[in-house]
């Protein structure tokens, strides 16, 4: 059921007010204790309330509160992407996907916790504290999204935006039991969001419901002049999605090495789509061992380029200390970036070094293509790909810390359709047996968007 | 593609690598981040075992080229408002250490 047109409709009816919903979404917001919000927006958010019951600003989402990742520049509020070199920032300026949703009546009440730069999967490496996980507490929110996966699970907000690089929305939804979108590449203008990773960054939603996600996407897509890897609008929703599909269960994701509890809820999900007479295959995707390599190689590449910008002189965190231009990037950027900014951006640096730039990038860009074809292969075949969002449910704050590549393991399964630009969902599935919420990923053919969220909708779980 | 040495990531590699990236990382960190990274490292160099003769890379995804828009003035934003985000500042510029 769609909590937006809920929303919608109470304003609507008189039954309530857009500045009472915003103040009540505020106060939702100041009262949460895992630490998912990093600033609440009062003025612009209560003025645009006002406005919206003057009759003044209408839409599809008049009255509709709703929270942004704090790497999506917003007008009245800082943008610090959870990192220190940008703690005092305020954007002269708003992301095109939050313009969209305003010119649609939404209204942004505030900020979302993040790991810094969207550089990892559980929201610890935020430079401002760990978000917690939305159902217990000793447990990761999942990431990079993590804040609007908890604010949307806690009902602080019908919906959140969140961006997604290799996992980024999906596995946090999955981590809070939530519906989250990564849409095809080139849906969404990214126009005004804090670059990581060109070829692989998309923005997407975070919500309750998928037929929410619908109506975001729509509102959402297409271009903008400002982003050039947008694909002219090809984004209308359709019932493409009814009757019987072709569906592969990708064999590689449903072995031993995978949580029991999320074979056994993937495993439930298969049983329903084969009861409502869609045919499920189990399938092959071999290239799906070495997506981790590829994506860790081709993102660094990217971040150390896209963050190179970070130097502490027109903007941002200026180490006070350094005396010459040389220390005003090398301290500031020391001091600016979280440990994972910095393995990153070096990694970078080493796979784009003379002399290993043809052995590492240039392989892994190779590697892509073979992994595209063999996606490529199954979409002739099949409609969708089934698999589980991640190898296990949320884990326990601290559990991987320390060790960077257990924690890569975590984007295991969302990498294959980031690298490849395909659109995927990551659907609520049920839980293991301590409640905690297990994701199945749907994946999608490239712009296929419409036909996979319209056949998706029909298996959201009834609250 | 051939097969190479083992990896080696000592801290002069690390430190050279943060010298790339200009970041001025203390000792004490330069020895945790060489750790991490012999990891990671150690990771991705499984990408060399796989036979990529004669397939083209791929960079990006969409397969769009020359995406144009018209070339008209659009309003700014004003200088004053950009500079106000400067660290330091005079009043029409940046201002930066002595550089030479």
């Amino acid at each position: 059921m769609s909590e937006i047109s809920k929303i919608v409709d109470r304003i609507k009816s008189g039954a309530t007010t857009a500045r009472a919903e915003i103040e009540a979404a505020i106060k939702r917001a100041e009262t949460d204790d895992t630490n998912a919000i990093l600033e609440i927006i009062h003025d612009r958010a209560l003025q645009r309330a006002d406005a919206v019951d003057s009759g003044k600003i209408t839409g599809r989402l008049a009255g509709v509160p709703f929270l942004a990742k704090d790497n999506f520049l917003t007008l009245d509020s800082k943008t610090t992407a959870a990192a220190k070199i940008l703690e005092n920032f305020k954007a002269p300026l708003q992301a095109t996907a939050i313009e969209r949703l305003e010119s649609e009546g939404a209204i942004c009440i505030g900020k979302t916790n993040l790991d810094a730069f969207a550089h990892g999967g559980s929201t610890e490496n935020s430079a401002f504290g760990v978000t917690k996980n939305a159902i217990d507490g000793e447990r990761v929110a999942g990431g990079s999204s993590g804040g609007s996966a908890v604010a949307v699970a806690r009902g602080i907000v019908p919906f959140a935006l969140g961006s997604d690089t290799g996992g980024s929305i999906r596995q946090p939804a999955s981590f809070n039991g939530v519906v989250g979108y990564k849409p095809t590449y080139g849906m969404i203008s990214r126009y005004g969001v804090v670059a990581m990773a060109s070829s692989t960054d998309v923005v997407g939603p975070i919500a309750a419901s998928v037929a929410d996600v619908e109506l975001l996407c729509e509102i959402m897509a297409g271009p903008d002049g400002r982003d050039g890897t947008v694909f002219p609008d090809y984004f209308e929703t359709n019932n493409n999605g009814q009757g019987a599909k072709k569906i592969g269960l990708v064999r590689e994701f449903m072995d031993e090495g995978v949580d029991e509890s999320v074979r056994e809820r993937v495993n439930d999900f298969v049983k329903k789509l084969r009861d409502d007479g869609h045919t499920v295959t189990e399938v092959d995707l071999p290239m799906a061992k070495y997506a981790l390599p590829i994506y860790y190689i081709v993102t660094p590449a990217e971040i150390s380029s896209n963050l190179a910008r970070y130097d502490g002189i027109r903007y941002g965190l200026r180490d006070s200390k350094a005396k010459t231009l040389a220390e005003v990037y090398g301290m500031s950027r020391n001091q600016g970036f979280v440990d994972e900014n910095k393995r990153r951006i070096m990694i970078g640096s080493y796979v784009l070094s003379a002399g290993f730039f043809d052995a590492y990038y240039l392989q892994a860009e190779k590697a892509r293509t073979l992994l595209i074809n063999e996606f490529n292969d199954l979409f002739r075949k099949y409609d969708f790909l089934v698999t589980p969002v991640a190898p296990t449910p949320a884990f326990k704050i601290g559990e991987n810390i320390d060790d960077p590549l257990k924690m890569y393991m975590a984007d295991v399964m969302t990498v294959p359709a980031s690298m490849a630009g395909l659109p995927a969902l990551s659907l609520p599935a049920g839980t293991d047996e301590n409640g905690l919420p297990i994701g199945v990923q749907i994946i999608g053919q490239m712009k296929d968007d419409a036909q996979l969220l319209s056949f998706a909708k029909k298996y959201e779980e009834q609250k | 593609m051939s097969a190479r040495n083992p990896v080696k990531v000592d801290q002069t590699t690390v430190k050279h690598l943060a010298m790339l990236s200009d970041i001025h990382l203390s000792d004490q960190k330069l020895a945790k981040l060489t750790a991490d990274l012999e990891g990671i490292i150690k990771h991705i160099e499984q990408l060399s075992e796989l036979d990529t003769t004669g397939v083209e890379p791929t960079f990006q995804v969409t397969e769009l080229k020359n995406v144009w828009r018209e070339d008209v003035v659009e309003e700014q934003l004003p200088r004053e408002e950009l500079l106000t985000l400067a660290p330091n500042r005079t009043e029409t510029a940046v201002k930066v250490p002595k550089v030479l």
